[in-house]
Formats: C-alpha cells, structure tokens, sequence
C-alpha cells in the first residue's frame, strides 16, 4: 500500500519550525502559542479538508493537523482516519472529558548526573519537540499540571537505565507529561514502566539533540481496566540517534502515537514495538516517520501476538519522505500473529514519497496464524503441540525484546510474554 | 530389531476439485539395518507415503495400516511418532521464524529422550555433527532453516537425523538440490546412521545418482501410488538406463 502523493502539501517547511518556537508564546493555560504556527498548521489541514473527518483513508500525513490548542481539534466521531479503529465508547472519556484527575505518580531511579525536575505548565521546555496531532493529545496538553523532565546532559555516557515508573492514580480521566532531554553528544537509555490502573491521556516529547543517542523503552504493562493514550513525539537533531521502543502488555485500551522528526541531516531512527493482546484487550499502535531533511534513516519493526476472543490490534505505519528529504532510507515492517480464533489484527503500512532521490523506502506487513506447517515441522521433531506453540510465539517476539538490549529489561518483558503464553487457553 | 510395516495403505486429500486419491494400496516392510529406496516419477505419491507415515494432518488414510513393532502408527500424533522413534527428512523442509537451531535441536532432543540432554556433551556432539556435515558454526545460532538454501536445510534434516537416532529414518529426496560435494556429505551422514545398526532408511528419490553413495538392499518402483515393481540393487540401475517409460500408470491402475 504505496500512497502516491499527487496531492500538493503546502505547509510542511512551516511546520517543521513550529513546535520550538511556539512554547514562547504559550500561556499559563497553555492554550496559545505562536499563533503564526497554529494558523499555518490550519491552512495545511484545510488543504487537505476533504479528506479529514470522513475516514478516507489516503489523506497525506503531511497535511495533519497540529496545535496546541484543544478547540482546534472538532469533537472526535470516530468516523476520523487516525480514529476509525479506535473505540471511543471505551476511552472512558480520554476524548470528551475535561482531564482534571489525579496524574499517575512519577518515579524515577536514575544516576546522579542525570536530572529530573518536576516543572509547571510554564516551564520554557515544555514543547521543545512535540505538538499535539490528535484531540486527545491536545487535551492532556491543555490539562496536564506539572510536567517530568528528564536531562541528560552533554556528553554524559549513562551506563545504567534510567527507569521513570508511572503509576496510575485512579480512574478519573486525567493528563500526564514527560519531557526527555537528551542533550548532545550524551547516551542514555530511559525506561518509562506505566503501572496499575488510570485513565490517562499522555504526552511524551523526545528532545534528541545533535550527536545525542538515547533509547527509550515505554512500557504499557498496565491493569487490566486501564485506558491510556501516549504521544510520544520525538525530535532528532543533526546525527542523533533514537531507539524507540514500546512494549504493550496490559490494560484494556492501549493507543500509542509514537512519531519521530527528523530536524537535523545524518539523524537515525530505529523504531521497534511488541505488543501481546489477550482476549477483549485493544492495542493500538500509529507511529509516523517524518523524513523532513535529507540523509536520514529510519527503521520500524512492529510484532504484535494475538490470542483470545475479540483480541484486537491496530498498527498504522506512517513514513512521509517529503521533497526535501533526498538521500532519505528507510524501511517499516509489521507482523502479527494470530494465536487463536476470534482475534482480529489490522496492520497498514503507509509510506508518502515525494522525492525520488532517496537511498530506499520499502516496507512490508503480515497477518498470519501460527502456521500449520510450522507446527507439522516442530511436532514431526517429537516436540508436543503446546511447546511448539510457546516455541515458536517466544521466538517471535524475541526479536524484538532483544533489541533491547537491556538485559533486567529483557528478562522481565521474556517473563511477562511467558505469562501471557500461560494465560492463553489452547 | 524393529519392524515398520504398511499394509494396503490407501491415502487421499481434500483438493478444491474434490476428494483425490493418491495412495491406491501400499505395501512395504522395513526393518532396522535395512535401506530400502523409493523411486518414482513426479506425483507418483512418494512424498504423500512419507507425510502419512509421519503424520500430517493434510492426509487422510482410507484404509489399510502402519505399524512399528506391531503398534498402531496412525493411531499417534505427530510427535508420539517421532518420539516413538520415526523421523522424516522432509523434501521441503519448513522455516521456523524466531526459533534458534540451537534452541530447537535441544527441546526436540529432549522430547525425543524424554529427558534434557547433559549439557556438555550435548553442545560437543552437536558441534562435532554439524563439523562432519560441513555445517557452518554460526548456523547454530539462526533461526530454523531461515534464509538457508536448498542444499543447507538438507544437510540440516540430516543433522537431526544423526542427532534423534531414530529407528526409522525416511528421507524425502534429500538428494534433489545438492551439489556432487554435498551429495557425499550427506551420504556419508547416513551410511554413518545407518551403520550403527540400529536403524532402518527409507530413501525416497527420483534419480539413482544418490544410490551411488548410499547402496539400499532393496528397490521400489512408484507408479501412480502404488509399488509396481520392487528388486534389488539392480533394479535401480535398470531404472538408470530406462527411465520410468515402460511403467505405463495405466497398468498400474489395473493391476
Ligand atoms: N496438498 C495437495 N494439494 C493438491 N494435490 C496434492 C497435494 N499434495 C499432493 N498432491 C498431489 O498428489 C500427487 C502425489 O504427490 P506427491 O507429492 O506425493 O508426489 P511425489 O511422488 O512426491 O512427487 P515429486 O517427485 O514431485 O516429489 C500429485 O498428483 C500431487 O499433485
Ligand atoms: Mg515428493
């Protein structure tokens, strides 16, 4: 599915600009911001209106809109493209609601050189690498109350992890956000370990700065009643490199956004996510790959496993090489696979091309069941039909954990897919 | 000494076009020490008697029986079989993402023996196999048959061949593929198996050139899913100079 953008995008260098800029003019309720911005990113939605809102499904990423303002965001119907998945009547009113809750609590485990500060809505930060694509977004942007920054400092190798565990507060909708730092030249890996119950629209901004290489893991290993929507945007300077990684286990609607802009030429990407939906569970995944200067790489793998009824998982892979990005490489695959009956998986790889003078772009998706002949193969070797299966689920998803390359880290998520293997009913 | 034996074994499968019948009556003893080839022309139903004999779901046995030992083969599943000591060395052997070699030969080793292998001598004796097979190290560390080529996964089925020990090994043109050199590796794989003595070969190919490396005591002639003739060493050189021509299917359907 190659969308051939014939449709002109207008707006994008503007954009690029926007979200550093804007933070200036953003108010104590963070409602403004430079308005320039704000009115440009209209003017590209506009161009692009016929497509908004009635769920047609090839509308240029380029042409979404962006803003820090909730009202510019129209009340969500579902029938949006960046929404048709999604159910909104169990967002336990993410998309509706004034966010006014109890923010999950913030923990943080980190070496001394690395600093964490909690800091107001009107902290000069705030915005450096994100801006709010969708309403739900924008919402927790206009709610949230303090925010977590995480810095690591220039130069600074970090050797350990360091780990900001977010517990859920409760039930009432509420807005949380997390702003990571890298500044340049450090090495970091940060994990964020989402826990216990909430209701929680999220904010996650990326600031990877020149040279900078850091690696975040988000964990959504929540209780089984959670609704949680996480942005995770991030910004990758001049020959930064980010390893993005999101790992969703548990809660029972889970929609990540993650989005990588590329500010900077020589900026790397690797984008990787593992989700495990069990019987009624929904895992949504939209990531969108912003190649908007040349000579920059990225690379997204996505599994997904699936088993029980109504199990149910989206993954949208939005990769935009826009005019200017030439020497752009990159490549996005997802593959799920099918446990059981009743489960269901939409996987839509999504690559806008608007240069040909590019390294490569390619991508590729499956939707398989565990296959016949694999299992014909395993068993024909003495092994047993349940060990087969956990053999060959385990490997699976093993290709991703151990991309991680966080060893606790890795051993925890090979424990937590061992117990979705148990929980599972063949 | 071991006995696997088919008697008037009548196999067919679910096509879009209807039920086809692919095995019209076969029968066929082998015994442990014994190396008997198959050889047939293409959709003669070769490979449809090895999948039936290991299992595979896709085959339905009408009638007729296979029995290990007097015990009922059709009556296990799939890996009962292996475990009870049949192995298939599949024509097209399957890939299996995210599953290690290393990983895969262990657990299937351990369910084949009931028990772990000791670690020590376990990881020595596969090194020393894949050595003898001319197996690269790193292969070990790959996923199963993942990206190998043709002549490597065939030398693969051999190594777990050499590794299971099973009492009846059927080989499913583990020939076909192969190069002259890979061709002696894999035959030296199972002349060694099979001079341990303890273990019977089933050699399933459609030419004779593997049978200069690997002398079977007994020859069957496929046609049309079923054995039209059956000899010894000689029969297969005959097959050399003829072909297949002068078995005509149709006969073979009368007979
Ligand atoms: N899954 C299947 N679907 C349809 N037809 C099948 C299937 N499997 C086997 N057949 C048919 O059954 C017949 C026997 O096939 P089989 O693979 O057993 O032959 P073979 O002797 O092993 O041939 P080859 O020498 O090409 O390996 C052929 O006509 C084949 O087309
Ligand atoms: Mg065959």
């Amino acid at each position: 599915m190659t969308n051939d953008t014939a449709q002109p995008v207008t707006n994008e260098k503007a954009r690029i600009g926007a979200p550093g800029q804007a933070i200036v003019g953003m108010n104590e309720e963070g409602e403004n911001l430079s308005t320039d911005n704000v009115s440009t990113e209209q003017h590209g939605a506009k161009a692009h209106s016929h497509g908004g809102g009635a769920g047609v499904s090839d509308s240029s990423r380029a042409g979404r809109l962006t803003s820090y303002n909730l009202s510019d965001f129209p009340a969500l119907t579902g029938r949006e493209e960046d929404w048709r998945f999604t159910p909104l009547n169990r967002l336990a009113g993410l998309h509706t609601d004034e966010l006014t809750g109890p923010a999950p609590t913030v923990q943080v485990e980190k070496p001394d050189a690395v600093r964490v500060e909690t800091v107001g809505r009107d902290d000069a930060r705030i915005g450096v690498a994100a801006i709010p694509d969708d309403r739900v977004s924008a919402s927790a942007w206009a709610s949230f109350k303090e925010a977590t920054v995480v810095t690591i400092p220039s130069e600074l190798e970090v050797d350990s992890e360091i780990t900001v565990t977010l517990t859920g507060a409760g039930m009432d909708p509420a807005a949380s956000h997390v702003l990571i730092q890298a500044e340049k030249f450090s090495r970091s890996v940060v994990v964020l370990d989402h826990r216990g119950s909430a209701v929680v629209a999220e904010n996650v901004e990326m600031d990877i700065q020149d040279g900078a290489q850091l690696t975040v893991v988000s964990i959504q290993d929540w209780d089984d009643e959670t609704v949680h929507a996480s942005a995770q945007q991030a910004k990758i300077g001049r020959d930064a490199k980010l390893k993005h990684v999101i790992v969703s286990l548990g809660g029972d609607v889970v929609r990540v956004t993650p989005s990588s802009r590329f500010a900077g030429p020589g900026g790397d990407v690797e984008m990787f996510g593992l989700y495990f939906a069990d019987a009624g569970q929904h895992f949504e995944q939209r990531l969108f790959v912003d190649h908007a200067v040349p000579n920059c790489k990225s690379r997204v793998s996505y599994k997904g496993a699936l088993q029980g009824q109504d199990a149910r998982t989206v993954w949208v892979g939005d990769v935009l090489i826009r005019k200017e990005a030439e020497g752009t490489d990159t490549y996005e695959v997802n593959r799920n696979l099918v446990l059981s009956d009743g489960a269901r998986a939409d996987s839509v790889p999504n690559l806008e091309i608007e240069t040909g003078l590019i390294e490569g772009a390619g991508h590729a998706s499956t939707t398989g069941r565990f296959d016949d002949e694999q299992l014909f193969y395993l068993q024909s070797r003495g092994i047993p039909e349940d060990v087969a299966r956990r053999l060959v689920v385990r490997g699976f998803l093993n290709e991703i954990i151990q991309q991680i390359r966080v060893p606790a880290l890795e051993e925890r998520l090979q424990a937590a897919v061992e117990r979705e293997l148990e929980a599972g009913d063949y | 000494m071991s006995t696997l034996e088919i008697r008037d074994l009548h196999v067919s499968i679910e096509t879009e076009q209807g039920t086809k019948q692919i095995l019209k009556g076969v029968n066929l003893t082998v015994n442990t020490g014994e190396t008997h080839a198959i050889m047939g022309p293409n959709g003669s139903g070769k490979s449809t008697l090895a999948s039936t004999i290991a299992g595979h779901p896709r085959y339905n046995v009408d009638s007729g029986s296979i029995t290990l030992d007097g015990d009922d083969v059709l009556a296990m599943t799939v890996d009962q079989r292996a475990r009870a000591g049949l192995f298939l060395a599949m024509q097209y052997p399957v890939e299996v993402p995210g599953v290690t070699m290393t990983n895969f030969l262990r657990t299937a080793k351990t369910a084949i023996d009931g028990e772990a292998p000791k670690l020590r001598t376990w990881t020595k004796d596969v090194k020393a196999a894949m050595a003898q097979l001319r197996i690269e190290e790193d292969f070990a560390s790959r996923n199963v048959n993942e990206g190998f080529s043709g002549g490597e996964k065939k030398r693969i089925e051999i190594l777990q061949m050499e590794l299971f020990k099973p009492r009846f090994a059927i080989l499913d043109e583990t020939d076909s593929g192969l190069d002259v050199d890979a061709l002696k590796v894999v035959s030296e794989g199972v002349n060694r198996a099979q001079g341990a003595g303890n273990m019977g070969t089933l050699l399933i190919t459609h030419y004779t050139r593997i049978l200069r490396y690997i002398k079977p005591d007994f020859v069957h002639v496929f046609i049309d899913g079923r054995v039209a003739e059956e000899g010894g060493p000689e029969l297969a050189d005959r097959l050399e100079d003829e072909g297949y021509d002068r078995f005509d299917a149709s006969d073979a359907v009368t007979a």
